[in-house]
């Protein structure tokens, strides 16, 4: 059996009367893709952001390789190992994409120099192989105001990757990507995380996505964890097809 | 890029040159650039927060500290130099930077420049009313300093004070220019962009806006050192909110993008005074009024905005 990476217990969260979390349970698996489904508030989002620190829950618990990482700072729990990518991309817009990945390589160092040059740092390289790999290197000296959203979203996914997390989080990391580059990109993505033994956990709307990549789904339903499976397991169950994915 | 920083960086070395060179023709303009230097070393820091999106309406409590510094040493202490001067201002306002620091990185925007402006009142008010100690309104008188031991007489030392700045101004100008093309600075342009993601890179927006308070409080306490010397007086004004709006005043006048912008300011600023206070004595804030409408209007992002203006007309425009 593999090593639980990440493990939420109970879980509990509202917005008002909104629940987001009703007691969620889940393990993500050392080595794995997790795909997280389910309708538009479901409580998908709300997961992340518990995990990384960005909520803090009412009851439950997150733990991260054994550690107790409830309600820490999202800067700490990424400094453990878990890197995440925006369903909106967060990027600094008034630099260009390669200053961006070179804040992402001096973060992950530590201790930024006040007096050296950014561009002078030994991980130049290291981070133009990445951008290459989500095939945004070509815009490497654009500002990041200036490129579309599908692009701002593969850079997005890049300074995550940056890290060198061993739990990458990501929601709809293709969504605004051109359809006819999906595909290509989710191939790319998914055999770099396998090479680097990257753990991944995606939001994800796209069936076919889910049925490629990932190892086993956990559908979401109003603050529940409705099924997890794999994807043949879940995207057969009747129950799931009629409220889910809606057929 | 680099392309758009060359050009300026060539007229900040034309900018230098002058205020080396031009002094000597004319005996008057000695002291006008010493104090053009000064101001522009107290506005850097506050270009410095510009980059960070932060506007600090309290920053004359730093360049006040730097002044009290060599006017209380010259008052209980008594001879001093003004190398011990500068480096004095240098820690205690990099130290009361430290301290406000804490307190106002917290905050951003509207309430990062209202919590520095309270700040600043409370030390404006403790320089006024403590008056066994500072004088109060009258101020704190600084006779000239020697320098490394030697004592010139006015008409040397207005150039001594001179080169002085000059040599400051240009150290701290490089200083800040590279501290802004670092991963620090980067980090505290991001500030301005996207903190949040500045904090999912595992790096504390906070402690990133920290250090550049501090740089910029040490550059505020050591404009004001020099500015205390050259006046030969350090008073409460030096620490009024309308001294802070002043520096304020010249940063968007100069321009925030770039670090030259603190000079281009501070150099319009002391000529139109200058000169205006000369020919219209008590109507040269009108003028003052007249030239920030103007920049506000024809040239939104400063001195410097101009020529990025005309350099990209030239490259075609974008």
């Amino acid at each position: 059996m593999a090593k639980v990476l990440l493990s939420a217990k109970g879980i509990e969260i509202r917005f008002g009367g909104v629940v987001a979390a009703d007691g969620i349970d889940l393990d993500v698996l050392e080595g794995e893709n997790l795909a997280i489904i389910g309708p538009n508030g479901a409580g998908k989002t709300t997961f992340l952001n518990v995990s990384t620190g960005y909520l803090r829950p009412r009851a439950g618990t997150v733990t991260f390789l054994g550690q107790n990482i409830t309600a820490q700072l999202p800067r700490t729990i990424t400094k453990l190992g878990i890197a995440r990518a925006f369903q909106i991309p967060q990027l600094f817009l008034d630099q260009t994409v390669m200053e961006n990945m070179l804040i992402a390589a001096a973060s992950r160092r530590g201790h930024p120099s006040g007096f050296h040059a950014l561009s002078s740092l030994p991980e130049v390289p290291e981070m133009e192989r990445l951008l290459d790999l989500v095939g945004v290197k070509s815009y490497a000296e654009r500002k990041a105001r200036e490129l579309p959203e599908g692009q701002r979203k593969l850079v997005d996914i890049a300074l995550a990757l940056a890290l060198k997390p061993k739990l990458l989080l990501m929601d709809e990391p293709t969504s605004g990507v051109a359809s006819s580059e999906k595909l290509e990109i989710m191939d790319i993505l998914t055999s770099a995380l396998a090479r680097e033994k990257v753990t991944s956990v995606f939001v994800e709307h796209d069936m076919d996505m889910v049925e490629r990549y990932a190892h086993r789904v956990a559908v979401w339903n109003v603050g529940k964890i409705q099924k997890v499976g794999t994807p043949a397991e879940v995207l057969a169950d009747p129950k799931v097809r009629e409220q889910v994915i809606g057929i | 890029m680099t392309g758009h920083i060359r050009p300026i960086t060539a007229v900040a070395i034309i900018f230098f040159l002058v205020c080396a060179v031009a002094p000597l023709f004319v005996a008057s303009w000695a002291t006008l650039f010493a104090l053009i230097l000064a101001k522009g070393i107290v506005v850097l820091g506050i270009v410095l927060l510009l980059q960070a999106g932060q506007v600090s309406f309290g920053h004359a409590m730093f360049f006040a500290i730097g002044a009290y510094t060599a006017a209380f040493w010259s008052k209980y202490i008594g001879g001093g130099d003004i190398l011990l001067f500068l480096a004095l201002a240098g820690i205690t306002s990099a130290l009361f930077g430290l301290i406000v620091g804490l307190f106002v990185v917290r905050y951003r925007e509207i309430f990062f420049g209202m919590l520095n402006l309270a700040f600043s009142m409370v030390l404006w008010s403790l320089l006024e009313k403590m008056f066994h100690y500072t004088n109060g309104a009258d101020g704190i008188r600084v006779p000239r300093p020697p320098v490394l031991g030697y004592s010139f007489t006015p008409e040397t030392f207005q150039y001594v004070i001179l080169y002085m700045s000059l040599v400051i101004a240009v150290a701290t100008f490089y200083g800040v220019q590279r501290y802004l093309d670092s991963p620090l600075g980067h980090m505290l342009r991001a500030i301005k962009s996207n903190e949040t993601r500045l904090e999912y890179l595992g790096m504390s927006a906070r402690r990133v806006l920290l250090v550049g308070y501090v740089i910029s409080a040490f550059l505020g306490g050591i404009g004001g050192t020099l500015v205390a010397i050259i006046q030969q007086i350090a008073t409460p004004e030096f620490g009024f909110w309308t001294k802070s709006g002043e520096f304020v005043f010249i940063a968007i006048l100069g321009g925030g993008a770039h670090a030259f912008g603190a000079f281009a300011g501070a150099a319009m600023f002391e000529c139109v005074r200058f000169y205006a206070a000369a020919h219209l004595a008590d109507s040269w804030q009108l003028i003052l009024g007249i030239v920030l409408i103007v920049i506000i209007l024809y040239a939104p992002n400063g001195l410097i905005g101009l020529r990025q203006r005309y350099g990209q007309a030239k490259q075609g425009g974008h």
